[in-house]
């Protein structure tokens, strides 16, 4: 116990692991023993992990230790890393914490998986999150909630809150997320540590389990921007097997972290901030922006009209999004399947169906999804069936897509002309980490935890979260900073920027150091 | 839009979501569908008058693949994790379709 507290409180990153493993200071088999020590010690009490795969890590890490000079130079040598369990691990079970795929082993790797692996990183488990990525705090995971390190009794955020609690609570230096509508940036958040969501396409999307398509980006949680940049360099670039994925060059985002950022013009949506917003927490994002402004970046005052609409307009689009997205899971090609049994239909169901109800077939598909699916994704499917069927399409969704044209035009025009700004900046959360349980039976007030973050969804654009403060109950407080378009470089340059000048990512949180 | 929906209305939108539902979900998603919706109400008020929808913020595609052969998933690899595979044909089993 005594050499992991050492480790902990000197606090890895990916660069030291990495550094390390490459001098042969320590070798990636040590590495990735210590990280599995640390899952076993902390994990049930955090619950951040649906599957661990100990020996699996153990084996890749001891092959890069023998066939050293293959891996040495690769960028991620020897990291150990915590994966999403909605990123397909070929020959490990990947259940997107539903009952729907709890037995799922997938038989091929997402893209992302593949191109860390390829870098030398080592996968240590699966990060458990909220069913589909369906959820604010990771209580909709059919496999139980994750616990927030600083605060046991607290969410951690959703959906990708394994993950965040995974690096918060120092388990890996590298964690994969992926944020549909505030997934990776929430949770980085209200677990103190940094989250990137990329440009939409700049992460390839194949082999992640699909919720909202047109808002799925995959991206990487760390402790330091630096971190962050090293993970995206691995991660980012053009797939031929996800057509959305974008062309544009791959820089290597750790040279643009130059620190300095004078002349970097950085925009505040002042009216934006005036309501629902935790006292504490704009103390923080104000103490935060006079930081930026100290190195030599310039406040501006930008309006975003349309702002407002964007919850509503989310839930509308990815609500839609998701119901034709999870209409593949009905027991035929992978995945649960209902036994036949005896059926409940609720009262009307039976003269409203369509005529495959009737049949053993669709009576196999509605038990099948009734019982693998919990109440959050029913509830999303539900609402997405209804926006997107006749009579209602026009009034709600396609309603839903044009607003999204405005909010997007207001972000660029944020972002050109004479007065153009370089970055957003605005809270991640309005809050800091909420108590477990508080919110689950308020579906709407859960889904507002959310107005921050749901814009950079929609408008594609990247935005990343970095630790600025913590409330007087010692729960973390997030600054997002929203950037230009495949401009992850500038954007973190800011970030590492304010890292520089702030501790608020050095302390440990008090599971770890004990 | 009313602000809660009929139990016939839920039913009809689990028929075509293929979700079979017990009274307690008709009655709790009659409710929260409501709610969400009367909150969402406020887009339409929105003036839209042609603004075009934004369906995918993809700004630039990778140019065409070729057309032509490459490695995919073996089949029988393809169909083992199918909860009623049959693997001597290569098929999904299904229960009866007609009757």
């Amino acid at each position: 116990m005594t050499s992991d507290r050492m480790t902990t409180s000197a606090g890895i990153t990916v660069r030291s692991v990495r550094d390390d493993v490459r001098a042969r200071a320590r070798s990636a088999s040590d590495v990735c023993r210590a990280a599995l020590a640390r899952i076993e010690s902390l994990d049930p009490h955090l619950h951040a992990f649906n599957t661990v795969v100990g020996e699996r890590a153990l084996a890749r890490a001891a092959e890069i230790d023998r066939d050293f000079d293959r891996w040495r130079d690769r960028p991620l040598v020897g990291v150990p890393v915590a994966v999403k369990d909605n990123m397909c691990t070929r020959g490990v079970r990947t259940t997107a914490s539903s009952r729907m795929l709890e037995h799922y082993v997938p038989p091929y790797d997402a893209t992302a998986v593949e191109r860390l692996e390829a870098a030398g990183a080592v996968i240590v488990g699966k990060t458990n999150c909220d069913e589909f990525s369906m959820g604010s705090s990771n209580e909709n995971s059919a496999f139980g909630p994750v616990h927030n390190p600083w605060a046991l009794d607290r969410i951690p955020g959703g959906t990708s809150g394994g993950s965040a609690a995974a690096v918060a609570a120092r388990i890996t230096p590298l964690a994969l997320g992926s944020d549909t509508g505030g997934s990776i940036r929430q949770p980085a958040s209200l677990c103190g540590v940094v989250g990137l969501k990329p440009t939409y396409g700049r992460v390839s999307r194949y082999g992640l389990i699909a919720f909202a398509s047109s808002l799925d980006q995959i991206g990487p949680i760390a402790r330091t921007v630096d971190d962050a940049a090293l993970a995206l360099n691995v991660i980012a670039g053009a797939d031929p097997r996800d057509a959305t994925s974008a062309p544009e060059a791959v820089p290597d985002f750790t040279a643009a972290l130059t620190g300095d950022v004078r002349g970097a013009r950085i925009g505040v949506p002042r009216a934006l901030l005036e309501h629902g917003v935790d006292v504490q927490v704009s103390r923080a994002i104000m103490t935060a922006l006079d930081t930026l402004a100290s190195r030599g970046a310039t406040l501006v005052d930008v309006q975003l009209p349309h702002a407002e609409y964007a919850i509503p307009v989310y839930y509308l689009v990815a609500t839609a999004e998701a119901s034709s997205n999870l209409a593949r899971y009905d027991g035929v090609r992978y995945g649960f399947r209902a036994a036949p049994g005896a059926s409940h239909p609720a009262p009307g169901t039976q003269h409203s169906a369509p005529s495959t109800q009737h049949s053993a077939l669709g009576t196999m598909y509605a038990q099948t999804r009734a019982r693998g699916f919990g109440p959050e994704v029913k509830r999303r499917i539900m609402l997405g069936t209804y926006v997107l069927s006749a009579g209602y399409y026009d009034a709600y969704y396609l309603k839903a897509q044009q607003v999204r044209t405005l909010i997007l035009r207001d972000y660029e025009q944020a972002f050109s002309g004479a007065d153009a700004v370089d970055a957003i900046a605005m809270p991640t959360s309005p809050t800091p980490a909420f108590k477990i349980g508080e919110r689950v039976d308020d579906p709407l007030q859960m889904y507002l935890a959310d107005v921050f973050t749901v814009s950079a969804n929609l408008t594609g654009l990247p935005a990343v979260s970095v630790p600025c403060g913590f409330a007087d109950n010692g729960l973390p407080i997030g600054l997002q900073l929203t950037g230009r378009r495949f401009d992850e470089a500038g954007l973190l340059r800011l970030a590492d920027a304010y890292q520089r000048d702030t501790e608020w990512w050095k302390p440990a949180p008090p599971i770890v150091t004990g | 839009m009313p602000s809660e929906f009929s139990r016939d209305q839920i039913a009809a939108i689990a028929a075509l979501a293929r979700l079979e539902l017990d009274p307690a979900e008709v009655e709790l998603f009659a409710r929260q569908l409501g709610d969400i919706l009367a909150y969402a109400e406020q887009v339409r008020r929105v003036d839209t008058t042609g603004v075009p929808p934004t369906a995918s913020v993809v700004t630039r595609h990778a140019t065409d693949r070729a057309d032509e052969l490459r490695p995919s998933l073996d089949r029988d690899v393809a169909i083992e994790s199918a909860p009623d595979p049959a693997l001597d044909a290569g098929f999904f089993k299904v229960p009866r379709v007609i009757g």
